[in-house]
C-alpha cells in the first residue's frame, strides 16, 4: 500500500472516529427528510391550484413541471451551500492543527514524501465529500423523482459540477491550512466564498441590465475564486429554460459561465493543489 | 564504517535570531550520544534539522551516510519527539500499525514487531484501548515503541523520560541499553543529567547553538575523581608532598581537597599520610558528576 492511500484511509477513518461523518450523515438525512415532507405538501397545493387556474391541462402540466424544477433547484442550492461549508470545516484544521500539535512530526519523518501527506489528505476528504454530496443532492433528486417523476436535465453533469465546487473549496482550504492557523484559514475561505458569491450576483444583474462593467467585475471575481461559476453552470445545466430567465436570483443565469470558465476552474483546482504541496514541502514543521 | 550522524556547521536562523549557530559533530555507529545544553540552546531545533523537519539555513549534515531528508535513510531511523502528540482516536495497536505501514514494513514482520514492542513497554493489556484514554506515561511508552518499530540503525529520542515515573524511566534506560546492544545508535536529548550519565557513551554540550565540549563519559570515573580527606596534624610540606598523586590541592581547616587521576592511588595516599604522622579520619572520593561538568561548561546562569 502506498503512502498516499495510507494517509487517505487515515483521514477517512479520522472522520469516522471523531463522529464527523456520523454528524454529517444524520443531519444530512434529516435535511432530506424535511425537504421531502415540505415539497410533498407544496406540490399538492400547486397541482390543485394550477388545475383550477390554468386555462388548459397542457398549461397546468407546464406550470407544475416548472414549479417542481424550481423547488428542486432550491433544495440543491441549500445542499451545495452545506457541502461547501462541510468542505471548509473538514480542511481548515487538518494541516494547521497537526503542525500546531506536532502530530505531523512522527508522520513527516517516515520514509514518505511530504507531497504524499497532502495528496493523501486531499483524497480522503474528496471521498468524504463525495459521500456527502451524493447523500444530500442524490437524496433531493431522488425525493423529487419519487414524488413527481421529474428528473432534471443533464443531471450527472450538474451534480458533478456541484461536487467539483465542494472539492475546489476543500482544496483552497487545504492550501491556507498549510500556511495559516485553522481559524484564520476558515475566515479566509469563507471570505473568498462570499467574494465569489457577491461577484456572481453582480455579474447576473450586469448581464440582465447589459452593464459591461458589472459583468467584468463578476468575471474577475470568478477568476479569483471560480467556485460560484461552477454552481451557476450546474444551475444552467439542470434548470428548465424558462426558470433560467428569472435573473437576479441564485438561480438566474443571464450570464452563464462558459465551458472555458469550467476548464479554468478545474485548472485552478490543480494549481491550488500544487501550491499546497509546495508550501507544505518548504515549510518548517 | 560511516558515522551515524555527521554535521558540519549546521545553522538555522529564524528572522534575525540564530537558533543554531554552527553545529559540528559526529556520532559513531552503535554509540549512545547525549545532547546536553541549557534551555534554548538549540537542541530541539538541531534535532529537527537532522530529521528533515526544519530546513537548515546553511551547513551540511548526513545520517547513516546519506544527506538529510533522504527517504532511504529514513527507512532506518526512529524518532520520538518531545511532547509527543498522536492520533488520539486510534488504539495503541492501530497507531503502531499506521506507523509501521508508513515505514513500508511487511505485514507479518509488522504484526510480530507490534506484539514484541507492546509487550516490551508493558502495554499489551491496553493494545485495543484508544490513545485518548492513555496517561502521559503510557503515551510516552507507545511513542517509544513507535520509534523502534523498524529496528532502527539510528534512533532520536527527544526528552524520552519527561513525564515518566521512576519505573517508566528505568524502562526507557533499559530499552536504550538493549537497542544499543543490538547495534543501534541512539541520539538522546535529555535534561536529566543523571539519566545521561548512566546511559551515554559520549555527550556533547551545546550552548547558543554550538558544540562547546564533547566528553567521553567512561573517562569521568577515571580521571575526574575529587577526593576530600579529613586529616589532623598534617604539616605544610606533607600537604605539598600529596602533589605526586593529585592536582588542585586545597586545604580548608582539617579538610584537604584534591583531584586524583584514579582512585587506585588512594591506598598509597593513605600510607603516605600515615607515614607523615598525620591523623587520618576519612578519605572520601567524590566522582565529579556530570552536573558539575555541566555547570562548569555552560556557567551557572545557563548561558543566558
Amino acid at each position: 500500500m502506498n503512502a498516499i492511500s495510507i494517509i487517505a484511509r487515515l483521514t477517512f477513518r479520522e472522520a469516522i472516529r471523531r463522529r464527523i461523518l456520523l454528524a454529517g450523515l444524520v443531519l444530512g438525512i434529516a435535511f432530506v427528510i424535511i425537504y421531502s415532507v415540505g415539497i410533498h405538501f407544496i406540490f399538492g397545493q400547486i397541482t390543485a391550484s394550477s388545475a383550477e387556474n390554468m386555462p388548459s391541462q397542457m398549461a397546468a402540466n407546464i406550470m407544475n413541471a416548472e414549479a417542481t424544477n424550481g423547488f428542486l433547484m432550491m433544495g440543491l442550492y441549500a445542499a451545495t451551500f452545506l457541502s461547501v461549508a462541510m468542505a471548509a470545516l473538514l480542511g481548515a484544521d487538518t494541516l494547521a492543527g497537526e503542525i500546531n500539535s506536532g502530530t505531523i512530526q512522527t508522520i513527516a519523518t517516515k520514509p514518505i514524501r511530504r507531497a504524499d501527506v497532502v495528496l493523501g489528505k486531499w483524497l480522503g476528504f474528496a471521498e468524504l465529500l463525495g459521500l456527502y454530496v451524493l447523500l444530500m443532492c442524490g437524496g433531493i433528486v431522488l425525493s423529487v423523482f419519487i414524488q413527481t417523476g421529474h428528473t432534471p436535465q443533464n443531471m450527472l453533469v450538474g451534480l458533478a459540477l456541484i461536487y467539483a465546487e465542494s472539492i475546489l473549496i476543500m482544496t483552497i482550504t487545504l492550501m491556507f491550512s498549510s500556511a495559516f492557523p485553522a481559524l484564520a484559514t476558515g475566515g479566509i475561505v469563507f471570505g473568498l466564498y462570499g467574494l465569489a458569491f457577491i461577484g456572481g450576483w453582480i455579474e447576473e444583474f450586469g448581464a440582465a441590465l447589459q452593464n459591461d462593467t458589472a459583468i467584468r467585475v463578476g468575471i474577475v471575481t470568478s477568476l479569483i475564486n471560480p467556485s460560484e461559476a461552477l454552481w451557476k453552470r450546474a444551475v444552467f445545466e439542470m434548470q428548465s429554460p424558462i426558470m433560467n430567465m428569472f435573473w437576479g436570483s441564485p438561480f438566474g443565469s443571464s450570464s452563464v459561465p462558459s465551458p472555458l470558465m469550467i476548464v479554468y476552474a478545474l485548472m485552478y483546482l490543480l494549481v491550488v493543489l500544487f501550491i499546497t504541496v509546495r508550501i507544505f514541502q518548504s515549510r518548517d514543521l | 564504517m560511516v558515522d551515524a550522524i555527521e554535521t558540519h556547521l549546521l545553522r538555522k536562523v529564524f528572522g534575525d535570531y540564530a537558533a543554531v549557530k554552527g553545529l559540528t559533530l559526529q556520532v559513531m555507529q552503535g554509540e549512545v550520544f547525549g545532547f546536553l545544553g541549557p534551555n534554548g540552546a538549540g537542541k530541539t531545533t538541531s534535532m529537527k534539522m537532522l530529521l528533515g523537519l526544519i530546513a537548515p539555513t546553511s551547513g551540511k549534515a548526513s545520517l547513516l551516510g546519506k544527506p538529510i531528508g533522504d527517504r532511504e535513510a529514513m527507512r532506518h531511523i526512529g524518532f520520538l519527539p518531545e511532547h509527543f502528540r498522536f492520533q488520539e482516536w486510534l488504539t495503541a495497536d492501530e497507531f503502531l500499525l499506521l506507523h509501521g505501514q508508513l515505514l513500508g514494513m511487511k505485514k507479518d514482520d509488522l504484526q510480530q514487531r507490534r506484539n514484541e514492542l507492546l509487550e516490551r513497554v508493558g502495554l499489551t493489556p491496553f493494545r485495543n484501548k484508544h490513545l485518548r484514554t492513555f496517561s502521559k506515561g503510557m503515551l510516552q511508552r507507545v511513542g517509544l515503541a513507535q520509534a523502534l518499530l523498524n529496528r532502527p540503525a539510528l534512533v532520536f529520542l527527544d526528552e524520552p523520560t519527561s513525564g515518566l515515573d521512576p519505573v517508566g524511566r528505568r524502562l526507557v534506560r533499559d530499552v536504550i541499553r538493549e537497542v544499543r546492544a543490538e547495534g543501534t545508535s541512539v541520539f538522546l536529548n535529555s535534561h536529566l543529567l543523571s539519566e545521561i550519565e548512566v546511559t551515554c557513551d559520549r555527550v556533547a554540550f551545546i550552548q547558543h547553538g554550538e558544540v562547546v565540549r564533547v566528553l567521553e563519559l567512561a573517562s569521568l570515573s577515571n580521571d575526574q575523581t575529587h577526593v576530600t580527606i579529613r586529616v589532623a596534624n598534617l604539616a605544610a610540606e606533607s600537604v605539598h608532598g600529596l602533589s605526586q598523586w593529585g592536582r588542585e590541592i586545597q586545604t580548608d581547616g582539617e579538610f584537604v581537597h584534591m583531584i586524583i587521576a584514579s582512585d587506585t592511588v588512594l591506598p598509597e595516599v593513605t600510607r603516605y599520610l600515615v607515614s607523615q604522622n598525620a591523623e587520618v579520619y576519612s578519605i572520601t572520593p567524590n566522582r565529579m558528576s556530570l552536573e558539575d561538568i555541566f555547570i562548569e561548561t555552560v556557567g551557572k546562569d545557563g548561558g543566558l
